[in-house]
């Protein structure tokens, strides 16, 4: 368990309703969900997910704590906002979702291994080394994650449309050297630094 | 119908559903002038189109019948049909208010032989049974109508149609060249018994309303299952005049959302509890109701009703509001998709027909009525600032017919005070 974790399991005991309220972006709207279903029917990812917006929400009044922080339901979420769209009371499904998936990244809780939450660390840590994607080294890491072999499988997969996005000068080797980045690339830094102790302070993890 | 006959002791009476027919005649039987303007040409309102009221099952006949004999045999009351109010001035005690009236183009000679109509061929939908049928341009809004007078269809004016009406009928009653008249009264007290319309179901847009032929409004089934409707009472669907006999009943279909309408309208509940029964009343045990809610709000006494049609056994209840309604183009079947409350089981059903729960909109919605009058955040009338003015029924709040009527009395009541203030502070 790490120590955020820790400080809040004994700050909040049983009520984990609280603890979201608190601590999750637009948490305080979970107690509005009146339990229609609407969400959950109109998410087009729904058949694939463990747990629906509707049964996190009811999870979370029901103090379920460990389930919904290792859900992996909130990194399925492809910010589609059907659900917030239909949703009868306006509840910020989608935010409440990336909230949770935020939450519980932070507490060192989210599922290991899964997909689309190792793409996005993949893409954030690559993004903010230069201030600027690295295309190349993204796609390569990302088909090497899994070992040697399966990713020459992968990346000879997709050779076609890597060929395709280098003749049309959408794609440039040289960029395996480091890349291109921002022009004050030290004042970026800083900006990113200072902008994750801001968040930090706010969310209670300064400790 | 004169100005001069309306004085500041009159009361006007705004619409002539069963709200407006009550406050009109709880005015007029305690000896108030009432005036009672109504839209269209005939009264009776939203009632006079139900099949049969919950929880009795009796048919609105019975109850405007009643009505209809209280308001021909009292002198206090003027009633004047397909006029509209479009101005109103002045204050408690001392209102001015003008009148739209729009030609009916028959006169009182009328005397309902209905020559007319089968003189004209040209047709119209039938708004009675919500352009689920269509009705001669000439025609009797429906067999209760009162008054008992013929209407042509101001489509037909000026045509040979119209001109075959005026032949055809043996009284001198048709009269092509009526116009739009004016009239503007005094009056002491204004009720608003405006009454409310369904809610455009076509704006629900993932229930396919208008997409899919057998997706209608549950006052569109009332229609069905009323032997005056366009079916002759039998539960035919649109698509294919096939027996709907496993139907699905959606709640809150523009209720309590936030998108549509915020507020719960209160009678649907009900009503779809009650149109299961018209189910089994046409199929008996063949037939299967399926009733689709996020919670059943049988208001008032009515929790036994509920508890009868949980009895049913051609009833069943999935707590869930439906998500989304596609269509299968085979045989024109609704797919009902969506999860449940109870286990979050994901669920694809088809269904022969689907009957949507509209919720209930204020009739006066987008309507601009005198800046005095207080709305509620769903556009239901609260009252007036200076007192003089009453929502009644429906107009007032989602209210059903039982409802609509105390609350009618209710604001009959106020506007009477309205009167005897008046009157005293001018003997004075």
């Amino acid at each position: 368990m790490t120590t955020a974790n820790q400080m809040a399991v004994e700050r909040y005991r049983n009520n984990f309703l609280k603890e979201v309220e608190a601590n999750v972006e637009e948490g305080h709207m979970v107690k509005m969900c009146m339990q229609c279903g609407v969400c959950a029917g109109s998410c087009p990812l729904g058949p694939h997910w463990t747990h629906s917006p509707q049964k996190i929400f009811m999870m979370i009044r029901a103090g379920k704590r460990d389930e919904v922080l290792g859900s992996d339901s909130m990194f399925m979420c492809t910010s589609c906002y059907n659900c917030m769209v239909r949703c009868p009371r306006q509840l910020p499904i989608t935010h409440i979702m990336h909230g949770l998936a935020n939450y519980a990244h932070r507490l060192g809780l989210a599922p290991k291994g899964q997909p689309t939450r190792d793409f996005a660390t993949l893409f954030w840590n690559n993004a903010i080394k230069k201030g600027r994607v690295n295309e190349l080294m993204l796609t390569l890491r990302h088909y090497f994650r899994n070992g040697l072999v399966s990713g020459i499988k992968e990346a000879l997969g997709m050779q076609s449309v890597g060929l395709g996005l280098f003749m049309a000068k959408r794609l440039n080797p040289m960029e395996i050297f480091g890349g291109h980045g921002v022009k004050d690339l030290k004042g970026f830094h800083a900006i990113i630094a200072k902008a994750k102790e801001i968040e930090d302070r706010k969310k209670g993890f300064t400790a | 119908m004169t100005a001069s006959i309306a004085t500041n002791q009159t009361i006007l009476v705004v619409g002539g559903g069963i709200s407006g027919m009550t406050a009109a005649l709880e005015a007029a039987e305690c000896g108030k002038q009432v005036i009672l303007v109504e839209k269209t040409p005939v009264l009776g309102g939203r009632t006079a189109r139900l099949y049969r009221y919950f929880p009795k099952m009796c048919h609105p006949t019975c109850g405007l019948e009643i009505n209809l004999r209280r308001i021909k045999q009292n002198r206090n009351i003027r009633l004047m049909t397909m006029t509209e109010v479009t101005a109103v001035t002045g204050s408690r005690g001392n209102y001015s208010v003008t009148l739209k009236v729009a030609p009916r183009f028959v006169n009182e000679n009328c005397t309902a032989c209905g020559k007319c109509a089968e003189a004209v061929s040209a047709e119209v939908p039938n708004p009675w049974n919500y352009g689920l049928d269509k009705l001669k341009a000439a025609y009797l809004p429906h067999n209760m109508a009162y008054p008992q007078r013929y209407v042509i269809d101001p489509s037909i004016v000026g045509t040979p149609e119209g001109e075959k009406a005026k032949a055809a009928c043996p009284a001198g009653a048709v009269d092509l060249d009526m116009k739009d008249e004016t009239v503007t009264l005094q009056v002491g007290a204004l009720i608003y018994a405006t009454g409310w319309r369904p809610y455009d179901a076509a704006k629900i847009q993932p229930y396919g309303y208008g997409r899919f032929k057998n997706v209608i409004t549950s006052l569109e089934f009332e229609r069905l299952a009323d032997p005056q409707g366009p079916t002759g009472g039998k539960i035919l669907r649109p698509s294919d005049g096939k027996e709907a006999k496993n139907v699905a009943f959606i709640q809150c279909a523009g209720s309590r959302d936030e998108n549509h309408l915020r507020h719960c309208s209160r009678i649907c509940c009900m009503a779809s509890l009650k149109q299961t029964q018209y189910v089994r009343e046409a199929f008996g045990d063949e037939g299967k109701s399926t009733v689709y809610y996020i919670d059943i709000r049988a208001i008032d006494r009515f929790e036994d009703f509920y508890q009868m049609v949980q009895k049913d056994a051609t009833v069943g209840f999935v707590k869930s509001k439906v998500a989304r309604i596609a269509e299968n183009t085979e045989n024109g079947n609704p797919i009902l998709h969506g999860v449940d409350t109870e286990g979050y089981h994901r669920y694809a059903v088809e269904h022969d027909l689907v009957v949507l729960a509209v919720g209930m909109e204020p009739e006066i919605t987008g309507v601009k009525l005198p800046d005095d009058v207080i709305l509620d955040s769903s556009n239901f009338i609260e009252g007036s600032k200076d007192q003089g003015m009453f929502g009644a029924g429906a107009a007032a709040s989602p209210l059903d017919v039982n409802r609509a009527v105390q609350s009618a009395t209710a604001a009959s009541l106020r506007a009477i005070q309205v009167i005897r203030k008046t009157a005293s502070t001018e003997a004075v």
